[in-house]
């Protein structure tokens, strides 16, 4: 199976039955098995007339009490920005996929990258909270897409699902859990009686309120301005602040629940080995060739890259010597890794930009070069 | 072991699929198996190569260093990938074609593919099954029943009689003495 048709079959293992989209490549493959499957299933697929369409579509299905997702790469995901903006604020679930590939503007359109890494972050105006999960296989991506739209509905909130052209493109075999192995969580739905309209109210201790789903009976409001708990728009600064602090707490609390990494030959490494999605592979490799030739080198992929790892990181640093990160940009995650170790260790970097895949002997090389350096002082 | 191959020409020519009905055939057939391409923008007419990496271990890295294998059907294609291959590999050429200078003619085999295709089958775009059935006699990876189930499941309904043609035709290309020669077991 091909990393693009796991996405879409992890998606309706989880719930999705409702896609809208502006194919590109090189995520086409999601637009296409999504024609295909969605109908299947009673689900729904529409081609928009475009991305910022597209991902208007998605929220307003998402608002009515569907599971819904699109799917793009760096051109689309830039048009889809200021939508993913609303979906933060207006709090509606949804995923959006994001199949890298090379360049800006309309770089190399078959080729891979990882260079929306910070544009997943931060792509969208203002303060927001964003949850990013990126796979690094095939089987990983059906297994990870069900719990993008899990964090997506406990969290009310966009998910980014971060694949690379690797990934997407890549065909392994895979093994389909049961359907009863899966867990999948439901949406929140609450109806409150009709004289109470505060469809933004959350509990005291908690911070995501219950969904109500449109058309359903209860006449609410959705907006991308600053709003109360009634979701009208509001100027009060203090309920604004209220609000944003909120968005940022729901996330900002739960990293815990929401944070996920992969460590591989890490509990006696001095050197850590940072990447993720797709550049794993070779990183993997990579590993294994150091530890043949008596390195002790570990791998700390993040699964979860944003919000980013640093509390697992950070326990992981008194044990290192140094780290190296390793990504197909020009130096994005490097920033956090930095930010996180740089005061302690030295950091490494090892980036590609001309959209061809970074080999394990380039890592391997890197490896060396550092340990050498380091053995020279 | 991990044995890579590469599959090349031109886009349209089914070389895409050709490398993905070798993985899953393999997957079929117990091993581990991980597909990829390469193309530019153009749908029709650009260099296209795709990658199939086999192996009985888990495969970590999924691009092709050093190909084992190469398959070429265009002069582009044979030109461009001929070099940077394994010191042991095995090129398959469509006959038409000529063979370049660093390429050892021993490890060559140019066979009549697209003109098979044409004439003996009767479709050209059979060409790239064509392919898949002279590469399976010529290494001997798979028995008949995995390699059919990967190419059953990538054909159209009422296609099945002119593949297995196709792929009869493409076995029938490489004399038992060739895949002697080459048979690679994994």
């Amino acid at each position: 199976m091909q990393g693009n048709e796991a996405c879409v079959e992890g998606a309706i293992a989880a719930g999705m039955r409702f896609y809208a989209g502006y194919p590109i490549t090189p995520s086409t493959e999601i637009a296409e098995q999504c024609a295909l499957r969605l109908p299947q299933v009673g689900g729904r697929f529409i081609q928009m007339e475009d991305e910022l369409a597209s991902m208007a579509a998605v929220l307003g299905a998402s608002a009515t009490g569907v599971k819904a997702m699109t799917a793009t790469s760096g051109p689309g995901f830039s048009l889809k920005q200021e939508n993913i903006g609303y979906g933060c604020l207006a709090e509606i679930p949804c995923v959006v996929v994001d199949v890298q590939r090379s360049g800006p503007s309309t770089g190399l359109p078959t080729s891979p990258s990882q260079g929306d890494y910070m544009q997943a972050r931060w792509g969208t105006h203002g303060d927001h909270p964003v949850i990013a999960l990126s796979p690094s296989s095939v089987q990983e991506t059906y297994r990870l897409i069900i719990r993008a739209f899990n964090l997506s509905e406990k969290y009310r909130t966009p998910v980014i699902f971060l694949m690379d052209e690797i990934v997407g493109h890549m065909r392994e075999g895979v093994t389909l859990p049961r359907p009863d192995e899966l867990i999948i969580n439901k949406r929140h739905i609450s109806y409150h009686d009709g004289a109470n309209k505060q469809c933004y109210a959350v509990p005291e201790g908690k911070f995501v309120p219950a969904m109500k789903a449109f058309g359903q009976g209860e006449r609410y409001n959705i907006t991308g301005l600053a709003h109360d708990v009634s979701g009208f728009p509001t100027n009060n600064n203090a309920v604004a602040g209220a609000l944003y602090t909120r968005l940022m707490e729901k996330i900002g609390r739960n990293l815990d629940d929401i944070v996920r990494v992969e460590e591989y030959m890490m509990d006696d490494a001095d050197t850590a080995v940072v990447c993720f999605g797709g550049t794993a592979r070779a990183v993997m490799s990579a590993v294994e060739q150091a530890r043949a030739e008596g390195m002790k080198v570990g791998m700390f992929r993040p699964i979860t890259v944003w919000p980013f790892p640093e509390a697992q990181l950070r326990a992981r640093l008194p044990g290192l010597k140094r780290v190296l990160m390793v990504e197909h940009n020009y130096g994005q995650m490097l920033l956090e890794v930095q930010r996180v170790a740089a005061e302690r260790l030295p950091v490494g970097f090892l980036g590609r930009i001309d959209g061809t895949v970074i080999p394990p002997a380039d890592i391997l090389n890197k490896l060396r070069e550092m340990e050498g350096r380091e053995n020279a002082q | 072991m991990r044995y890579e191959m590469r599959f090349s020409g031109s886009g349209g020519q089914g070389v895409i699929l050709a490398s993905v009905i070798v993985a899953e055939a393999a997957v079929a057939a117990g091993l581990e198996a991980v597909q990829s391409q390469a193309y530019g923008p153009e749908a029709r007419g650009g260099l296209c190569r795709a990658e199939t990496i086999l192996s009985r271990e888990k495969i970590w890295y999924t691009k092709v260093i050093r190909p084992s294998f190469l398959l070429a059907l265009t002069q582009d294609s044979l030109d461009k990938y001929a070099q940077n291959l394994a010191p042991d590999a095995m090129v398959m050429a469509d006959a038409g074609l000529s063979l370049p200078a660093c390429v050892d003619p021993a490890r060559a085999l140019m066979l009549p593919i697209l003109a098979t295709a044409r004439d003996k089958v009767g479709k050209v775009m059979t060409a790239n099954i064509v392919a898949v059935g002279a590469v399976n006699k010529a290494l001997g990876l798979f028995d008949e029943a995995a390699l059919t189930e990967g190419v059953r499941r990538h054909i159209p309904a009422g296609t099945e009689e002119l593949n297995w043609k196709a792929l009869a035709e493409g076995a029938a290309l490489v004399t038992d003495e060739q895949a002697a020669l080459f048979r690679r077991s994994l």
